[in-house]
């Protein structure tokens, strides 16, 4: 019955969130401060895993690809295609769950317990509006970017990483890039990223919003707002992917 | 003014007020006074909105606030300032950007304007030159006054206090509760202060409240109290034997059997 109530409750916020901001200015500040914690809070975590994945992805692929009939530069495409449809988006938006997830949970929840949400709505703003709708607008927004972001590097590691070992040239390596690329994948990527983004950011602050009690509670909403939402990206991943490819 | 009428309130199986009315007035302290659990915060979250009641009217100034729509009652939150139990600050701004967080919500003041308002409600709670503090770099007394600051900005019709005194030093305590006494005469506000701080009662208690197990048990005025005859009421608010004979005192006093010659000002230095 607790995951019912939590739906219901969960669409309700977000129902509750759409309304006529009490000051538009305000509202605008709010929203691109939220966009400099997401996006800046978390570029340096997401070009450190970028590059090394698109690093791993090339040696693991060199690894496996060991027939003679095969040209190396196949293992630019399968680094391509593995960074742009799997890595960036999914990888990176696991690590943001993480990241950014834990962070609107566990600010929301402060603000809960401490009563600062009780504040807003006794001055008369509405909490899910100023509170809940710019975090998930910014998340649209900087999130994708981010994956774009990660998927330039993931490839630019992998093309690295070839070079840097000897397993593929950098000629070559860009010559694979080239062959067979549909730009369909990235439009794919950028389904994913924004999907992920309102998963990420949705979830986590109804976690946080709807804390009920004090540290330890804060501490169990966050946990449950990143594992929910990791679980909730890896199924929609699925969908996505047997609904589009 | 603000009148309740006959609330009750339950979350689930638990009744947590039965029936409560009062009549809070314009321009002095009304105190929800009893033990914890007894339903005061619940009755001040009802009043505020913060909860809707299961039965009952609340009407400020004679409108029904519960009937009211979202946007009726963002116009009457407009008038409400509220100071929290634990001041409720928001901690990455500082006491200006907190101060100033009304004004910037809700109104069209150039800024030169609004940093002159909050200079002078800071200057009215003796709060100067602390405008760009954090609320982690305040003491406890000052983030009360920071709260009561941004609480009248606006200049509201109805200040609601939640346990003001909680967490304070005896002579902080004053502090605020004579704080919150003089700016509810200066405006003309209803305010209204749940507390179960005795000193408060006997400071600033124009009306005083008193709920047990979610039951108006007693109400009356400060004075009032010391004649009391309720025994419930009696044993919460002089649970001590230093309070019984501080009773008594005041009951000497009150009835000209004792010359009231005390300063508490010279007292408290």
């Amino acid at each position: 019955m607790t995951i019912f109530r939590d739906i219901g409750q969960y669409l309700l916020m977000l129902s509750g969130m759409i309304s006529r901001p009490e000051n538009a200015k305000m509202y605008w500040k709010e929203f691109i401060h939220q966009c400099s914690e997401i996006g800046i809070g978390s570029v340096g975590i997401v070009v450190i895993i970028s590059i090394f994945m698109g690093a791993v992805s090339t040696v693991q692929t060199a690894y496996q690809l060991v027939s003679p009939v095969i040209p190396i530069s196949v293992i630019a495409q399968v680094v391509r295609d593995t960074v742009i449809l799997e890595f960036a988006p999914t990888l990176v938006c696991i690590v943001l769950a993480g990241v950014v997830g834990s962070k609107i949970a566990s600010e929301l929840g402060n603000m809960r317990v401490s009563e600062q949400i009780d504040a807003l709505e006794i001055m008369g703003i509405n909490s899910k509006t100023y509170l809940v709708l710019p975090k998930i607008v910014a998340a649209l927004v900087v999130i994708p970017m981010l994956v774009i972001i990660a998927g330039v590097l993931g490839i630019w590691g992998g093309r690295l990483a070839g070079s840097m070992t000897g397993i593929v040239p950098p000629s070559t390596f860009d010559q694979g890039l080239l062959d067979a690329f549909e730009p369909f994948k990235v439009i794919f990527a950028l389904y994913k990223a924004y999907t992920f983004a309102f998963i990420i950011s949705s979830i986590s602050a109804y976690f946080g919003y709807y804390v009920k009690g004090g540290a330890l509670e804060i501490g169990r909403a966050s946990t449950r707002a990143v594992v929910i939402s990791c679980i909730l990206i890896l199924f929609a991943d699925y969908v996505l992917a047997a609904l589009l490819l | 003014m603000i009148e309740v009428k006959n609330i009750k309130k339950s979350f689930g199986d638990k009744v947590v007020i039965e029936d409560v009315s009062a009549v809070m007035k314009a321009g002095q302290c009304n105190l929800i006074i009893g033990t914890s659990g007894s339903g005061k915060t619940v009755l001040m979250k009802c009043m505020v909105g913060l909860f809707e009641p299961d039965d009952g009217e609340i009407l400020y100034n004679g409108e029904n606030f519960i009937k009211m729509n979202r946007n009726e009652k963002t116009e009457i939150r407009k008038q409400i300032g509220m100071l929290f139990q634990g001041s409720a600050l928001f901690d990455s701004l500082t006491v200006q950007e907190n101060v100033m967080f009304p004004l910037n919500m809700f109104t069209t003041w150039p800024t030169k304007k609004k940093v002159e308002r909050v200079n002078e409600v800071l200057d009215r709670v003796n709060l100067k030159d602390t405008n760009k503090k954090f609320p982690a770099e305040l003491s406890g007394g000052m983030k009360k006054r920071v709260g009561i600051a941004r609480a009248i900005v606006l200049n509201p019709k109805y200040l609601f206090c939640d346990e003001p005194n909680s967490g304070l030093d005896p002579q902080t305590s004053l502090v605020i509760d004579r704080l919150i006494k003089e700016i509810t005469l200066e405006y003309n506000i209803t305010t209204v202060v749940n507390t179960h701080d005795m000193n408060s009662v006997m400071e600033v208690g124009s009306y005083v409240l008193y709920m047990y197990q979610g039951k108006k048990e007693w109400e009356g005025t400060n004075k009032q109290i010391i004649f009391s005859k309720n025994q419930r009421l009696n044993e919460f608010i002089f649970a001590s034997e230093f309070l019984k004979d501080a009773k008594e005192m005041r009951m000497l006093e009150e009835t000209g059997k004792m010359p009231n010659d005390r300063n508490i000002d010279d007292m408290i230095k």
